[in-house]
């Protein structure tokens, strides 16, 4: 008899292992959801499959009258477009700032202790500043989702930054390179597959900080339909929505992923 | 012609003193090794020699002109690990410094430029024994092969001096003979000065032409930093006469075809010695 963690399963068990847990959640749902329909028809806390298609029929199929646009395909442009505005900004700051901050030591001394302070306020704290200031529109999303990942990755930046090797920065200058060049030709491509890493990382709270922004305040958008339609317990209508989510957020952790291997080659394989 | 002068030169972090009261004088071509006990300061004096670290006290001179507050490339380096960038291919490495020289926004040549760099790199390459991986990235390569890869992209820049810090602590010792043997060829034929730190006295004496220990002269119980390291031995492995006739007569070509003398130093360091004393 090995002790326990000496038994690993092979690769097909691997895959039905790793299904199993899943299936038994759909299972539990599907048992659940048909005997409480059968004791009551109307029961909206779980509806059956066939009430789940017949709501995104109506969400994805049909034009909304009063907006004249398909509501849900709405609902994922506006919640993208927020998304990945704000994802490009955090990117930009994140990278410029944290390399700045990792590489000089002027700056790492000057914003530190300034940078370590801005990451630890809770966002969602100030949102409602944020909505003070820049108002409820659009642009104080933004804001939101930029003020809860920026920090942190440029955080995340500016430490790998300083665990560079000492040695590579004390070789770069035997070879004649300035701050600048440095900068580009060492220490921005070293810190790029990182800055992937913190952006998979930061996926999630950005769509956290998302959703509650727009259940707070908007138009449209993912999060805000979600918590529309909870005032009618439209659980056929959130159940799928949340799905919806999960797949997109999954998506865009898989791409960053493959990029990552695809783009680093010299990275792939740690030195030996 | 490379004229090193470390005159009076002192480390000191406080009222720790590291260093004391180093003065060397390297002529040109020479090879010197520090030898010394962990510790002692090898690799500071090293590092002042870089400009990685400043001295306290005293002036370091190379040719007559004291040297740059911070790394410059008239002194190359080769560290035991961490010496080549992993994101750069083993061309991309050896081709980086001419490039940041020729361009200084971009660190990218183009055409004609583009073309003779690289020819000149291969050739570097060539001689390193890398030309085959020259596509390849760092961690693709053994051990061995990085650092040949690390010098390669040092001598490219032609520096006037050779910093070698352990270069060869992490080899095994096959691959460390293979290295003795590139090193001392490599010195030979560009006739530049290297100063190297190791730890592996029968390396110093194979490879030097000149060997210094550092060390503690003095130890106070009471006060174990009082005293710094400095100079306590000094020896002349190879000394200049036996090596000019020995380089004239060998016209100073590539040492591959008098590699058995270069690998036999030992014996003829003896009779090396013998020599200039009855020339004495």
């Amino acid at each position: 008899m090995k002790r326990i963690v000496n038994y690993a399963p092979g690769k097909g068990a691997t895959i039905i292992l790793g299904a199993l847990p899943l299936i038994l959640i759909a299972a539990v749902y599907l048992l659940g959801s048909e005997a409480r329909l059968a004791i009551n028809p109307n029961d909206k806390l779980m509806p059956s499959p066939a009430s789940f298609v017949a709501a995104m029929g109506r969400m994805a199929g049909q034009t909304d009258p009063l907006s004249g646009q398909t509501l849900f395909w709405l609902d994922t442009w506006l919640s993208l477009a927020r998304l990945f505005t704000s994802l490009g900004v955090s990117l930009i700051l994140g990278l410029v700032g944290g390399i700045l901050v990792g590489f000089i030591p002027y700056l790492r001394s000057s914003f530190g202790p300034t940078l370590a302070v801005l990451s630890l306020i809770p966002p969602l704290a100030v949102l409602p500043i944020l909505f003070i200031i820049f108002g409820m529109d659009e642009l104080s999303k933004i804001v939101l989702i930029v003020f809860g990942i920026a920090p942190f990755i440029m955080r995340d930046i500016a430490i790998r930054v300083s665990e560079l090797p000492r040695e590579q920065i004390i070789k770069a200058q035997t070879l004649g390179a300035s701050t600048w060049q440095m900068i580009v030709h060492v220490v921005l491509p070293q810190v790029l597959p990182r800055l992937i890493d913190a952006l998979r990382l930061s996926l999630g709270a950005a769509w956290l900080f998302l959703i509650a922004a727009e259940a707070i305040a908007s138009q449209g958008g993912l999060g805000y339909r979600i918590f529309l339609v909870r005032r009618y317990l439209a659980m056929d209508v959130i159940l799928p929505y949340v799905a919806w989510i999960t797949l997109l957020a999954f998506i865009m952790d898989y791409a960053l992923k493959r990029l990552s291997i695809a783009a680093f080659p010299w990275n792939n394989v740690r030195e030996n | 012609m490379t004229h090193i002068l470390i005159d009076d030169v002192w480390k000191e972090y406080g009222d720790i003193t590291i260093l004391e009261r180093i003065n060397i004088e390297l002529p040109d071509h020479e090879f010197l090794v520090i030898v010394g006990p962990s510790g002692a300061g090898k690799t500071t004096l090293l590092r002042m020699l870089l400009s990685q670290e400043i001295p306290t006290r005293g002036h370091i001179l190379i040719d007559g002109e004291p040297i740059a507050a911070e790394p410059m490339k008239d002194r190359g380096v080769v560290f035991q690990r961490y010496s080549v960038f992993p994101h750069k291919t083993v061309l991309g490495n050896v081709m980086l410094g001419p490039e940041w020289q020729g361009s200084a926004f971009l660190g990218h040549l183009f055409g004609e430029k583009r073309r003779a760099l690289k020819t000149r790199a291969m050739a570097l390459l060539e001689r390193v024994g890398l030309a085959e991986s020259a596509n390849k990235y760092p961690h693709q390569l053994s051990g061995g092969m990085q650092q040949r890869l690390a010098i390669a992209q040092a001598l490219i820049m032609q520096p006037k001096v050779l910093l070698l810090d352990e270069p060869f602590g992490a080899l095994d010792p096959g691959t460390r003979k293979a290295m003795h043997v590139l090193v001392r060829e490599l010195w030979e034929e560009n006739a530049m000065t290297i100063v190297m730190v190791t730890h592996d006295l029968s390396e110093a004496f194979l490879l030097g032409t000149r060997v210094i220990a550092v060390d503690k002269y003095r130890n106070d119980p009471q006060a174990q930093h009082r005293f710094g390291a400095t100079i306590t031995k000094d020896f002349d492995v190879r000394p200049r006469i036996v090596r000019d006739s020995w380089t004239r007569e060998n016209g100073r070509k590539p040492v591959s075809e008098v590699e058995t003398a270069a690998v036999e130093t030992p014996a003829m360091t003896s009779a090396g010695a013998s020599l200039s004393l009855g020339l004495a």
